[in-house]
């Protein structure tokens, strides 16, 4: 028998086990409850989508950020050459 | 919570649910809240934790509404969501507890196990199969017990068909070593 065969024959019987130990479910299985309740109340207990929050509250970067950046334009307006260096870097 | 739309409702369901409308998710929620949870069921063999896992499923999926595209179906998107929170819930838990017979009991099965194969492999194959990594074992399920078709199965967890044929050839592979080191020759 060649080893592709009895892999074959494995599977099946293993298959065959496997629903005996693991019924399948039936195809009609449905919760006991409706669940739109727990979804709402879950909905309610959340707090409010990260992206909501994000639109309304301004952009918030530590002072030094700030300063870093200015310092940057800073350099590129007097040194314009420099940018693209800066561009290969990033 | 998402405020519900007072004016009159514009653009498919679909469009609804991507722009957050909590009208449109209930009624996606209303259709496909029976096939979410019998996949869940299919995958964590266990009533009371496919009910939670469904309602998770759902707030998942309406925390994600924005990354929707309206232009696909909602079934397999709920289905991939609902596959990554069953796995994530067997992952958590230890092989051991799988083996709950009352909660096996209470699963509502297509058919009873044949009294003709002894308890005695049915609980080792039930033990070996719960030994299995988790990713293995939901494609094992999936394919060999519910008989859901490689292209869904592969959908569902998000990887390609061969991938999905190559892990239920490892469980099963792996399901034959343990069996036979426990005296049952397949």
């Amino acid at each position: 028998m060649t080893a592709h065969r009895k892999e074959q024959i494995d599977g099946k019987r293993i298959k065959e086990l496997l629903k005996q130990a693991l019924p399948p479910v039936a195809p009609d299985a449905e919760p006991a409850r409706d669940l739109w309740p727990a979804v709402l109340r879950r909905l309610d207990a959340e707090p409010a989508p990260v992206r909501a929050a994000l639109a309304s509250t301004p952009l918030k970067l530590p002072w030094f950020d700030w300063a870093l950046i200015a310092g940057l334009i800073a350099f590129a307006a007097f040194f314009p050459a420099t940018i693209p260096v800066f561009l290969y870097y990033l | 919570m998402p405020e519900r739309s007072s004016s009159e409702p514009s653009g498919s369901v679909l469009d609804r649910f991507r722009r957050g409308d909590l009208d449109a998710f209930e009624d996606l929620f209303r259709e496909h809240q029976r096939a979410v949870y019998g996949w869940i069921l299919r995958i964590v063999r266990d009533t009371g934790a496919a009910e939670d896992l469904t309602v998770e499923s759902f707030l998942r999926m309406h925390r994600a509404c924005a990354s929707f595209d309206p232009g696909r179906p909602f079934g397999p998107w709920a289905r991939r969501v609902a596959t990554r929170i069953a796995l994530d819930w067997l992952r958590a838990r230890p092989p051991e507890t799988e083996l709950d017979c009352d909660v096996a009991a209470a699963l509502p099965a297509l058919a009873a196990p044949d009294p003709g194969v002894a308890a005695e492999i049915r609980a080792k194959t039930a033990q070996a199969f719960a030994r299995l990594p988790p990713r293995l074992r939901i494609a094992a399920l999936l394919s060999l017990v519910e008989e859901q078709p490689h292209k869904e199965i592969a959908a569902a967890l998000g990887i390609t068909v061969t991938a999905a044929k190559l892990r239920v050839f490892r469980a099963v592979r792996l399901l034959r070593k343990d069996l036979e080191l426990q005296g049952i020759t397949p």
